[in-house]
């Protein structure tokens, strides 16, 4: 009988780290970290000594101090007494408000011009692609400026407004104001603000109108119950669809759930319009859309507009044929079969570059810079850094928040994506 | 093992990070030119001419320096630098001197790390508007326009101002002067408010200067001046010092067309011969040539020639000596002795 013997063990030679398949992928990695915690070691080192070499520490307190600027567009309460970090606040909000207009706005022009531009209206379909190719391939900081400059250039000015026979005139019959400072809107106020009376007539013999936070936050959760009472009536609706095969005719319970508590909130506020008129040297009352977010608004809008056409297109083109023939094979009209068939199959597509364009948005936004918006890249990455010497802190902020809203934007987006996409059965 | 790598890698990565922080002085020599911050373009103080040459008050005080260093009062570089960008050029050491219109505060001399190195002009802040505005005071802009460059004192003063006088006004930020040009001009803003030279240089390059006035008020103390960083007082000093030479040189008489003839031979004032650098050894005292003052002066004159020739009464901006005037005219301009 003979006894099986172990072959003996190689030992361990270093040249292993390198031939070995079975180590090499660890050798790699480690001298991968290595290299990685070095190089950071080294830039953090750069900065500790650096800083140490100007006589600067690192620390957070400057965004308590007062800013001791004015900011033109505040969406909360602000004054020059207030601190850095309110400041920085306001700028946010600014940056959040272009870049959600612009969101909005880039994806309702962006869905019309990519569908548009499918259509077998020759003449709609390439004045869809001028369109898109003008906007996709001319630099976004260019569309601002031109914006602005038109905006500040050629329209008139406040004082053109004055006089028995002026030189300019508020259109849509005397409510809106186009100058070259912005334009000015009507704006919502209520004789009744939940605010109180804090209220002042702007002119002797006018009522007193205020609009406050509370007073929008009541119209916020009408509409909001509101719609959640219409969500209730849609679910019931497609219950009693799948029980009976038939679907209640719903609409004008809906249509009321959505108007009738809103006018009773409205009357109850005492909403009014309130519309601008000259007083001085500008126009008061009413809403002003400055310039700087006019031009920065438009432009992002149209240019990424014209991406998301591209994705749309792409969106649409990528359902196959055979969809649509068979939808109209079952006789379905052509709406329903774009709304029912072609859309939702084409969103798998469009949603995760959207995500995209929408982070690009956002973080264009900050090209605010060439005409002097407001946004938190020009209060806190701006004014604040150049008062306080604070470049490390403010920019280290400055990326967070920016690293912060992109993330915000993509979770949001891949949970509506998760829930269009294809479920497979 | 992998500990000591590290370590003395980080050593390694120390002693690279700490060659930034060098006297500035060997730096500049070693470059061969001195990197000096200025404006993006305001005439009279600084702004490229036809030929892209920089010239004007502050790009003066630019070539003084290099002509102390170098002999040679083109070597320089310019960096052109926005009221914002200004401070993080200087503190980062992308420019060694910074002459750009720039006001002594108290939080920019402590807080944010620099060094001052005297006064080239007193100014305040004061405010231009169209004539036909009808408005006569500061105070009557109740709800005004007003256009503002963004990272300046006067966008504090504006603020206390307003705030103080409980009147309202709409700020228009601005990066440029150039950019604020345009937008008063466009009737985008009522107001335009800076440095009340500021104002005068911008006004001068108006189609029509004389449709625009200054408002009464000067509503700030904007003392301007050149600066550096902390930490390196060896190179302030060659800053301050040629700024003192240049005024001291107004003071005793020596000016562009007779420094030649002055620096050749010790002269009877000896004052004049220790700026000069015939007598005493004042130049090595700052690392420099014996006749780093001479060059100074000799590159575009003394303090006075170089406000006659750029923004003098004889210029189209055409500023008064006033508050800027030798101490010895009632003025303020003093220099401490060169001893
Ligand atoms: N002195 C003030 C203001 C300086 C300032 O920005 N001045 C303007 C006009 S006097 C200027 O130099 N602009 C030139 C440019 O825009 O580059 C400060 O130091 O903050």
């Amino acid at each position: 009988m003979s006894t099986l013997t172990d072959p003996p063990k190689p030992a361990f030679r270093l040249s292993q780290l390198i031939y070995d398949t079975r180590y090499r992928s660890i050798t790699i990695q480690l001298v991968a970290l290595l290299l990685m915690v070095l190089g950071i070691g080294w830039l953090v080192n750069n900065t500790v000594q650096n800083l140490a070499a100007l006589g600067k520490d690192f620390n957070f307190g400057f965004l308590d101090n007062s800013a001791g600027y004015d900011i033109n567009q505040r969406l909360i309460d602000y004054n020059s007494q207030m601190s850095h970090g309110r400041a920085a606040m306001v700028g946010i909000l600014n940056t959040l408000l272009v870049a959600f207009l612009g969101c909005v706005t880039a994806t309702v022009i962006g869905v019309i011009a990519g569908v548009l531009r499918l259509s077998k209206n020759w003449v709609v379909s390439r004045l869809m692609a001028v369109y898109v190719e003008g906007f996709r391939n001319v630099p976004l900081l260019l569309w601002i400026i031109l914006i602005f400059s038109i905006m500040s250039e050629s329209m008139p000015q406040p004082k053109d407004f004055r006089g028995a026979e002026p030189a300019a005139s508020m259109i849509f019959s005397d409510h809106v104001a186009v100058t070259n400072r912005g334009i000015w809107i009507p704006r919502l106020g209520f004789t009744n603000s939940l605010s109180g009376n804090e209220a002042v007539a702007s002119v002797e013999g006018l009522p007193a109108v205020a609009t406050g936070g509370a007073d929008w936050a009541l119209i916020g959760v009408t509409l909001l119950i509101s719609i959640i009472a219409i969500g209730f009536v849609r679910t019931r609706a497609s219950q009693l669809q799948e029980a009976t095969g038939n679907r209640p005719t719903t609409w004008y319970l809906q249509l009321g759930l959505l108007v009738i508590p809103f006018v009773i909130v409205a009357l109850f506020l005492g909403m009014t319009v309130v519309t601008p008129f000259l007083k001085g040297f500008n126009f008061t009352e009413g809403t002003h859309l400055r310039n700087s977010l006019i031009a920065l608004w438009i432009a992002l809008s149209l240019y990424t507009g014209a991406f998301i056409a591209e994705i749309v297109r792409a969106g649409i083109l990528a359902v196959s044929k055979g969809q649509s023939e068979a939808a109209f094979a079952l006789g379905m009209r052509p709406n329903r079969t774009m709304n029912l068939v072609i859309l939702p199959q084409a969103m798998r597509v469009i949603v995760p570059p959207l995500i995209s364009q929408y982070l690009n948005l956002a973080k264009n936004s900050s090209l605010a810079i060439a005409v002097g918006y407001m946004d938190v890249r020009a209060t806190l990455g701006g004014i604040t850094i150049n008062q306080t010497g604070r470049e490390l802190e403010g920019m280290l902020l400055l990326g967070g928040f920016y690293l912060l809203l992109s993330l915000l934007i993509s979770s949001v987006m891949n949970y509506f994506n998760n829930r269009t996409q294809l479920r497979e059965r | 093992m992998k500990k000591t790598v590290f370590f003395g890698a980080l050593t390694v990565a120390a002693l690279v990070a700490g060659v930034a922080s060098a006297a500035t002085l060997d730096d500049v020599k070693a470059r061969g030119s001195l990197n000096c911050g200025v404006t993006t373009g305001l005439v009279g103080f600084a702004a490229p001419d036809a030929n892209g040459v920089w010239e004007g008050f502050d790009v003066g005080i630019c070539r003084a320096v290099a002509a102390a260093i170098f002999g040679d009062p083109t070597a320089v570089e310019f960096v052109p630098t926005t009221g914002q960008t200004r401070f993080t050029a200087l503190a980062s050491g992308e420019i060694d001197l910074l002459a750009r219109n720039t006001t002594w505060t108290f939080s920019r001399d402590t807080d944010l790390k620099f060094e001052f190195v005297g006064v080239n002009y007193y100014d305040g802040q004061g405010f231009m508007v169209p004539k036909d505005l009808g408005v006569s005071s500061a105070k009557d802009l109740d709800g005004a326009t007003v256009c503002i460059q963004t990272g300046t004192t006067t966008e504090l003063n504006l603020a206390d101002f307003f705030r103080t006088n409980n009147i309202s006004y709409e700020p228009v930020p601005i990066e440029t002067n150039a950019e604020a040009q345009q937008q008063y001009l466009s009737g985008a803003c009522d107001v335009y408010t800076t440095d009340a030279s500021g104002l005068a240089a911008t006004r001068a390059t108006f189609e029509a200067p004389n449709d625009h006035t200054l408002l009464p008020e000067i509503i700030s103390k904007e003392p301007l001046g050149p600066l550096v960083r902390h930490g390196d007082s060896e190179w302030g000093d060659i800053a301050r010092w040629t700024l003192n030479a240049l005024v001291s040189a107004e003071e005793l008489g020596v000016t562009s067309s007779n420094i030649a003839e002055l620096a050749a031979a010790p002269t009877n004032n000896p004052e004049v011969n220790r700026l000069l650098g015939t007598e005493g050894q004042l130049g090595s005292m700052i690392g420099l040539d014996a006749n780093w003052a001479a060059n100074a002066i000799a590159a575009g004159g003394n303090y006075g020639e170089l406000f006659e020739k750029n923004i003098g009464e004889s210029t189209p901006i055409g500023l008064a000596r006033g508050l800027n005037a030798m101490w010895t005219e009632g003025g303020l301009i003093y220099s401490p002795p060169f001893r």
